[in-house]
């Protein structure tokens, strides 16, 4: 299992008295027709994370939900999240404007494995709502670009109006030293891009096998059927890393939700080796 | 807490007629004193002030899925087992302010309430709840996350336990290690002796705070007698278990047979009411409710007791992860018997019997495991069945 | 046992016009099964060694996804054939099968025609011949799926 990381100057609580800070909005986008980025603005003192890490957000009156950081680790006076309105609680804070105010606990979980891949070649596959948490983790491979090989990213999501980062993907993808493949399930004729499910980009990538990182978020079926090719084009296991999700309440391990087999994804995930839960990751209803 | 290997005081007894200068002691030192007394046919854990408020001359019936307040023929204080709630109500309270969030003009404002500063004695916690309140102390006050109010109600309780004299009628606690006798985590451990004619109790203190308070009852250095009279009647209790489960490498047998006929079948007959989670000294799962008064200026976030039995206990957008019976109940006994030794080094099962005595089908989770084991299954049948020709 | 199976496999459209020797061939591999109401046929992950023709009944082939449970993602009926994870490695089921009905079938052997396919590539393209025609019809009736045609707002 991967070590928690120790809490670097955080003025966020991490600790179990469940406060939560109170953060400024200073930018709301809507990216997609039920996805949207909230720009925050930490009190003093900044805010620290490592890529992979959520947060807990709570909004007045309404509850408390995890959510993925999605911004640049090296920036420490903004906090950014990209949230996908499903329930209650994100639908209100579909609602929120410039200016309000959101709750915030954290930052919670495991991270990418940034050290332990570096001299690796990179893989990292995105599926719909997955592309947030690993953008971090992007960010702080391209600010150390030389210390890893190869770098590809692989993005699948419904239809071409759900993709997210449009603006930031096409970057990505003019650099000469990152492969971006981006897919879509179905499209309107005037799409010139790729259609096909998020693994079909696989076999076409140029990366390693045998000294290869990946890492991997998206619906569970989406990584079940992406782990499998990946084998098959000869990665081990444990160079896979996953990142999963379950109702939380607490993020600190005493309200029980996030239980994964005997594992707490809020302390012992939300980012796995994949040998550390393979045998639970193909159990039904676990 | 120092165990007694530290401490000079020999084991003493107290007459029955001298216990409720226990109690006024306690409550002279600033202690709420809570223990077993009798309310609408159950033994319930309230504030008590004197031995007449405990449970006299009483006693529980208890089987699977059956429970009974029967008179005993003595006047025994403590001639029962542990009763149908737990102590963890006390240091987990089943519903807790947790924060408050108010909004004015110039914008929120965030609280948290003050903790209570009234410290508690329990009186008459027995060997498998004492287990219980320890697996809980792993639990809340972990790594790398601590439960500060869990830790502040925990710090300043005073612990009277009081050793069995019978086993209940669903104790399981030789088979879990937790007792008939506790060794360490009290400040003061009774055993009740009822002799012809002498009603008397063996003391033994734990801490120095125990001693302390012992101190201020009358009392006499126990002789080899009386000593000899506590032992026997533990070993008598340790007898007497009716139930056993067999916990050798438990977590390994239950992780290998998730996909067992046996959960199935158990499904058949589970409710998942959630009965089990709320009686079970161990079950700490909460959830919180979001609270607002009409104006919508004050919110209040409430902490909550939950159970993984309910169906919104695994939702995540749009389902459930864990929709099936099968799944649920699975969960618990897993998460009991061996994930719990994963997460916190030991077993979060203290033999207590509680779950099979309240569970209203009498589902017995000592007959569940014993089966499995029994007869592991680590596949799951497939197979087609081949036709005659 | 094996005797009555010949005709009802070199009847079935499946097999129909292949080489009586290689009828006999699969008939050696064959044998009746039958599945009661819910019946798990095979499950995803499983090693793949049998496929199936249909006689009677219906299968549901399903993905498990968590939070939405097993969703149905095809049926197949009396005379349709299951599975072709047995012909391609990693000889692994990617998905479920649960009998939805009553179910009798004829099961194919897949080990053991794969072995023999191997020896006898006449066999082994014969078979294959008539694999990627079904997988063929079930591809484009998978794509048409895909455009959710009855969708107000696609």
């Amino acid at each position: 299992m991967i070590a928690i990381l120790e809490q670097k100057k955080n003025i966020t609580v991490a600790s179990a008295d469940m406060k939560p800070v109170l953060f400024r909005i200073s930018r709301v986008q809507k990216d997609t027709h039920d996805t949207f980025t909230l720009d925050l603005e930490p009190p003093k003192g900044g805010f620290y994370f490592e890529p992979g890490q959520f947060n807990m957000l709570y909004i007045h009156g309404v509850g408390e939900v995890p959510i993925s950081i999605c911004g640049d680790p090296l920036v420490h006076d903004k906090l950014i999240h990209t949230i996908r309105a499903v329930g209650t609680v994100t639908k209100a804070m579909q609602k929120l404007k410039k200016g309000d105010l959101l709750g915030v606990r954290g930052p919670f979980g495991t991270h990418w494995p940034a050290e332990e891949s570096v001299g690796s070649d990179i893989v990292i596959i995105a599926g719909g709502i997955g592309l947030p948490p690993l953008r971090p983790s992007i960010y702080h491979i391209l600010a150390n670009r030389g210390k890893y090989g190869k770098v590809v990213l692989l993005y699948g999501t419904r239809t071409p109006k759900d993709i997210l980062y449009r603006k930031e993907l096409e970057q990505w993808r003019a650099r000469f030293d990152m492969e971006v493949h981006v897919t879509v399930d179905r499209a309107a004729g005037d799409w010139h891009g790729d259609v096909g499910v998020v693994t079909t980009l696989i076999p076409r990538s140029h990366f390693d096998p045998s000294s290869t990182v990946a890492m991997l978020v998206g619906p569970e079926v989406m990584m079940r059927f992406t782990v499998l090719e990946l084998q098959k084009r000869g990665i081990e296991l444990d160079n896979i890393y996953v990142s999963m999700e379950r109702n939380m309440k607490c993020g600190t391990g005493f309200c029980g939700h996030c239980q994964y087999g005997p594992t707490f994804i809020c302390k012992d995930g939300p980012v796995y080796p994949y040998t550390a839960i393979k045998d639970i990751f193909v159990k039904r209803e676990i | 807490m120092k165990t007694k290997e530290h401490l000079p005081t020999p084991t003493v007894t107290i007459e029955r007629k001298n216990l409720d200068i226990l109690f006024s002691s306690l409550i002279n030192n600033g202690y709420n004193v809570i223990g077993p007394t009798v309310r609408e046919g159950a033994i319930v854990y309230d504030s008590i002030t004197a031995s007449n408020n405990l449970p006299v001359g009483f006693t529980q019936e208890q089987d699977a899925g059956k429970y009974k307040l029967v008179k005993r023929g003595d006047q025994a204080l403590f001639g029962f087992n542990s009763a149908p709630q737990s102590w963890k109500k006390f240091l987990h309270p089943p519903t807790l302010e947790i924060c408050h969030s108010h909004r004015n003009r110039n914008g929120l404002t965030i609280t948290t309430p003050k903790a209570e500063s009234q410290k508690h004695a329990f009186v008459g916690v027995r060997s498998c709840d004492l287990a219980a309140i320890s697996v809980l102390d792993k639990v809340f006050i972990s790594s790398p996350y601590t439960d500060g109010g869990y830790q502040a109600r925990r710090s300043d309780v005073f612990i009277v336990i009081v050793n069995c004299g019978q086993a209940g009628g669903t104790c399981f606690c030789t088979s879990m290690q937790t007792g008939p006798d506790a060794t360490k985590g009290f400040d003061i451990a009774l055993t009740e002796i009822i002799e012809k004619d002498r009603h008397y109790f063996v003391a033994e203190p734990g801490t120095e705070q125990g001693e302390t308070i012992l101190k201020s009852v009358p009392h006499k250095e126990a002789n080899i007698y009386e000593l000899k009279a506590a032992e026997s009647l533990l070993e008598n209790t340790a007898e007497q278990m009716g139930r056993k489960v067999d916990t050798t490498n438990i977590a390994e047998l239950l992780n290998n047979n998730s996909d067992h006929v046996r959960w199935q079948e158990v499904a058949k007959r589970c409710l998942t009411c959630g009965n089990c989670t709320m009686v079970c000294p161990t079950c700490f799962c909460s959830t919180i409710e979001d609270v607002t008064d009409l104006s919508g200026d004050n919110a209040s976030r409430i902490r909550k007791w939950d159970s993984c039995f309910t169906l919104g206990f695994s939702y995540i957008h749009g389902g459930s992860i864990r929709p099936s019976v099968m799944s649920r109940y699975r969960q618990w006994l897993t998460h009991k018997f061996a994930s719990w030794h994963h997460q916190f080094g030991t077993s979060g099962c203290v033999g207590c019997g509680r779950c099979i005595t309240w569970c209203p089908v009498a589902i017995d989770v000592t007959e569940e495991l014993n089966v499995i084991r029994s007869n592991e299954q680590t596949n799951p049948s497939t197979k087609s069945t081949k036709e005659k020709q | 046992m094996m005797e009555s199976l010949e005709p009802l496999l070199a009847e079935h459209p499946f097999l129909k016009g292949l080489d009586p020797r290689y009828t006999q061939i699969i008939t050696g591999c064959a044998s009746n099964v039958r599945f009661d109401t819910g019946q798990i046929i095979f499950r995803e992950g499983e090693e793949a060694n049998q496929f199936y023709i249909i006689r009677q009944g219906k299968v549901a082939l399903q993905i498990y996804t968590p939070g939405r449970g097993s969703i149905i993602i095809d049926t197949l009926t009396e005379g349709e054939v299951l599975g072709w994870s047995w012909l391609i490695p990693p000889y692994q089921w990617r998905f479920d099968a649960v009998a939805s009905e009553l179910t009798r079938a004829i099961a194919l052997d897949g080990k053991c025609l794969r072995n023999k396919c191997e020896a006898d590539h006449d066999l082994g393209y014969e078979l294959l011949k008539r694999f990627s025609s079904i997988v063929d019809q079930r591809l484009e009736s998978t794509r048409i799926r895909l455009l959710n045609i009855y969708d107000s707002n696609p």
